[in-house]
């Protein structure tokens, strides 16, 4: 098996290394990819035609939304997917094992209190990086990290039980699906209004501006749909592989 | 082209194909399940070094208009130096790569996180995560 | 409302799939009602799409009203029509099946297991139904986390062989990966159309960068539709995982992932630069040939049922493969005829599987007796998807393989109508050694009380399965002989599709 793999791994490795040598330098300007059409559209004409400042928030969440649309729909499978395979009927031992532990562990006080200082900080930092993603880098997957990684900083330094008593594993399925339906259903009520799905521009009605502004608004909610779904995925991805799909216990 | 001339001006490539060898090699051949994971994650990323570098574009900037230059005619009138600057293909790095790997990246970390909990089911159903003792319990009879 | 039928389509199952992991778990009676209501609507969008596509040929629907290249559209032609219907007539057999067998084996998960049943076949109706190469990718990786969830809830060694799946399906996602990145770094574009355009005008078939590309691209679709020699993910997988997840797996994954290569094929590279250029077709109908008679010879070593259906799947991808890179248009209508046929007889033979297994709790063939008499109707499926997969008229495993031949004897290419026939006479062996089993021996009653422990029930009082696992068997058996019936009128749609690409005898 080594042997076998060692020389596939080699053989495609020269292969990916003999078709480099036609590719263009690197950071060439005038290479194939930058001077297509369609790199120079998105350049040139993203803020003419969404206005939005931050060409990569633009091509994520509207020329390309629809493949968004199913990046945030794979985080949402994950977490359901996990949860679909720890969770298993609790076995009795376990239940009492862990319910003598539970006094085992005293939170340090000089963590507990940075912690405390330090959560607040990161989720407003979060929801400043979701908001601002127009304008600068950022936008709904960065602050939904940012804003799990808050909760599971929670976990870490207290028990994962604390942090489960502000969002339970239950509440953060609920909220990714929330996220998701937020994106989709803005998708939705676009088709509903008679234009395409995911056609931000025909809200304009709805949102009593002009089309342009109009997808400028569509993605910043698609950004709040995702962020909601990325934060509480990654909560729950955590709490379900650090305690065994338990969710009691924990690292 | 000579053979260094070769490595040099391709760097980047050989980079990511020699981090790609890492990780598939590691996926077919190690025997640890985790390893394994880990030779996926080594795998992935190379990938994403390889767009990341697609996008590159030399002398240009990050592809964010500056507020300057994304509200120009809203201030040409207005301001006193009368110059209107225009944005400019190759001022700017190709956006598209980007936003393809950020695609990537939240991919790869789904699949990491099932493979994760895949593996903690194996642990807990075998005991083990090396493959040859999982394969040999099967066989025992204990699968 | 007529041109929202690709959206509608897709959404269907989606917004299902988010309203069952919304309120599943508050009503677990909830999901199956609303899955089954998703995927009727699905199927009859399909079907209208379908009959718009026949009358007026390809369609293209631009997500967000972005024009190509600049945004996705989703491009339907009559091929990935006729798939739709296939995926989602499959989709709404399979949730009707699992009325009884979801609760039989994964009963505390009932909602994750609609949610994730959904989302497979969003992302199988995606795969079929997208217009660009990397979208394409996000939609594998949809279908393929899915599958791998689905799998792993099972047994023991369901989660082994779901842990493989995922080592061997991330291999082959990220290869596809790469290959779209070594295209887009020559061309420029990520829509499927565009970037063919491209090819041929810029001149850049004779690219290093443009052959790896296709190679990787080529390999990725491989793996993930086990092509043997990369079909190893593959047995473990289907038989060890819940009946209602091989039954919506097996006839779809690998049959979806064949149209994702003849797109890849005809409709990104072109059949001037797969066939003309590149020159492969004879190594790859070669390796297909091999495929053929390795499955075939794998399943005849086979005692489990369900695995022994497995490798024959290995077999059948093996005759799809090769009947499109013989590249002619009569192996071209017969591969893709088998895609739609096989869809039906693989889901035909894995709900008779998951009938007889949930009512006897036996997998293995030796252990078959007496079915016939215990229960009919299940048998009468059975033997219906057997003789279609030996390929006996008027099932449509007959005109599928018909076509084949003659598309491998128009391009003079005996192999493969060897291996075929081989292949048949193999599945013949097999299927009549259970028939031989089924109906002949008598269960020895002593043995039998000694060896099994009756569980609920006992051996005797196995009788028919209930109605929701015997309705869609007999549905899909009727359908296998309807599709041989009307073989013509399908061979028409394909022929439709096939004179757009326009490729006569590249092999000669």
């Amino acid at each position: 098996m080594k042997t076998l793999g060692a020389i596939a791994v080699i053989i495609t490795g020269a292969l990916l290394l003999y078709a480099s040598e036609d590719f263009p330098a690197w950071g060439d300007p005038h290479s194939p990819a930058s001077q297509y059409r369609v790199s120079q559209h998105y350049i040139l004409k993203t803020f003419e035609e969404t206005s939005v400042p931050n060409m990569v928030t633009a091509i994520l969440a509207d020329y390309r939304g629809y493949d968004t649309l199913f990046e945030t729909v794979v985080i949402f499978t994950a977490g359901i997917a996990i949860i679909a395979i720890l969770r298993g009927p609790i076995d009795k031992r376990v239940r009492l094992r862990l319910a003598s532990e539970k006094k085992l562990r005293e939170s340090n006080l000089i963590l507990a209190q940075t912690c405390r200082l330090l959560v607040p900080i990161i989720q407003l930092f979060a929801l400043y990086v979701i908001a601002h993603g127009h304008h600068s880098p950022g936008g709904g997957f960065q602050g939904g990290v940012i804003f799990g990684g808050s909760l599971i900083l929670l976990a870490i330094s207290f028990q994962l039980q604390t942090a489960l008593d502000r969002v339970s594993e239950k509440k953060a399925i609920l909220l990714a699906g929330v996220g998701v339906l937020i994106y989709s259903g803005i998708g939705l009520v676009c088709l509903l209004l008679g234009g395409n799905f995911l056609d931000y521009s025909i809200l304009h009605n709805l949102l009593q501006v002009d089309p342009i502004t109009a997808r400028s608004h569509g993605i910043l909610g698609v950004e709040i749909g995702v962020a909601f779904t990325v934060a509480s995925i990654m909560f729950a991805i955590y709490a379900n592989l650090s305690s065994r799909g338990r969710m009691k216990g924990g690292l | 082209m000579t053979i260094t001339e070769f490595v040099v001006s391709r760097l980047n490539y050989w980079i990511y194909v020699i981090l790609m060898m890492i990780g598939l090699f590691a996926m077919i051949s190690k025997k640890n399940l985790i390893k394994k994971l880990i030779g996926m994650s080594i795998f992935q990323t190379a990938i994403i070094l390889f767009y990341v570098s697609m996008g590159v574009k030399e002398e240009s900037n990050i592809p964010i208009l500056e507020h300057n230059i994304a509200h120009a005619s809203d201030h040409a009138e207005a301001s006193d130096h009368g110059q209107v600057e225009e944005i400019r293909a190759e001022n700017y790095a190709n956006p598209l790569p980007h936003v393809l790997m950020l695609t990537a990246i939240v991919v790869g970390v789904a699949t990491l996180g099932v493979g994760l909990a895949v593996v903690q089911k194996i642990h807990q159903e075998f005991g083990t995560i090396e493959e040859p003792e999982i394969l040999a319990k099967i066989k025992s009879g204990h699968g | 409302m007529v041109d929202q039928y690709p959206a509608i389509i897709l959404l269907a199952p989606f917004f299902a799939a988010i309203a069952v992991s919304l309120f599943g778990s508050w009503k677990n009676g909830l999901c199956l009602p609303m899955a089954i209501i998703a995927l009727g609507i699905s199927l009859a969008a399909s079907i209208a799409l379908l009959g718009q596509v026949a009358a007026e040929g390809e369609i293209v629907y631009l997500l967000g009203g972005w024009s190509r290249p600049f945004g996705i559209e989703f491009r339907i032609d009559p091929l990935n029509a006729m798939l739709l219907v296939v995926v989602t007539t499959v989709a709404l057999l399979t949730a009707v099946y699992s009325t009884q067998a979801a609760v039989l084996e994964t009963p505390n998960k009932y909602p994750q297991f609609y949610t994730l049943f959904l989302l497979l076949v969003t992302g199988l109706l995606g795969m079929s139904l997208t217009g660009d190469a990397f979208n394409l990718y996000v939609l594998v990786e949809v279908a393929s986390l899915t599958s791998y969830a689905l799998i792993a809830m099972h047994s023991k060694r369901a989660v082994l062989a779901s842990f493989n799946y995922i080592i061997m399906g991330t291999i082959g996602a990220s290869f596809y990966l790469l290959g779209v990145g070594y295209l887009y770094i020559k061309t420029g574009s990520l829509n499927m159309v565009d970037i063919r355009e491209i090819l041929q005008e810029t001149g850049l078939y004779g690219s290093k960068t443009i052959m790896v590309a296709f190679m990787l691209i080529m390999v990725g679709v491989w793996i993930k539709m086990a092509f043997f020699p990369l079909h190893g993910w593959l047995p473990n997988a289907y038989s060890y995982a819940p009946s209602s997840t091989s039954c919506i797996l097996a006839p779809l994954m690998t049959k979806v992932t064949v149209y994702v290569m003849i797109r890849m094929m005809l409709t990104v590279f072109g059949p001037e630069y797969v066939f003309q250029y590149l020159g492969w077709s004879n190594v790859v109908v070669w390796m297909a040939v091999l495929a053929i008679v390795a499955g075939s010879i794998m399943a005849l070593a086979q005692t489990d049922l369900k695995k022994m259906f497995s490798y024959i799947i290995v077999a059948e991808v093996g005759y799809m493969v090769g009947g499109v890179w013989l590249a002619n248009e009569t192996a071209f209508i017969g591969a893709f005829y088998h895609v739609i046929s096989d869809a039906f007889m693989t889901l035909c033979l894995f709900l008779a599987a998951g009938a007889i297994i949930t009512k006897t709790g036996k997998r293995s063939i030796s252990e078959m007796e007496g079915l016939f008499r215990k229960m009919p109707w299940t048998m009468v499926g059975f033997v219906i998807a057997a003789l279609s997969m030996i390929g006996i008229p008027p099932t449509c495993g007959f005109f599928s393989k018909w076509y084949l031949i003659n598309g491998a004897i128009e391009a003079g290419h005996w192999g493969y109508v060897v291996a075929l026939l081989f292949s048949s006479l193999i599945n013949a062996i097999l299927f009549f050694k259970v028939f031989e089993v089924a109906y002949f021996s008598k269960p020895s009653h002593g043995q039998e009380k000694d060896e099994n422990q009756p569980e609920s029930a006992g051996t005797d009082g196995v009788g028919e399965p209930p109605a929701t696992m015997l309705a869609p068997l007999l549905i899909t058996a009727s359908g296998l002989l309807l599709i041989g019936i009307f073989n013509q009128d399908i061979v028409i749609l394909i022929r439709q599709a096939v004179s757009s690409f326009g490729f006569i005898g590249f092999l000669n």
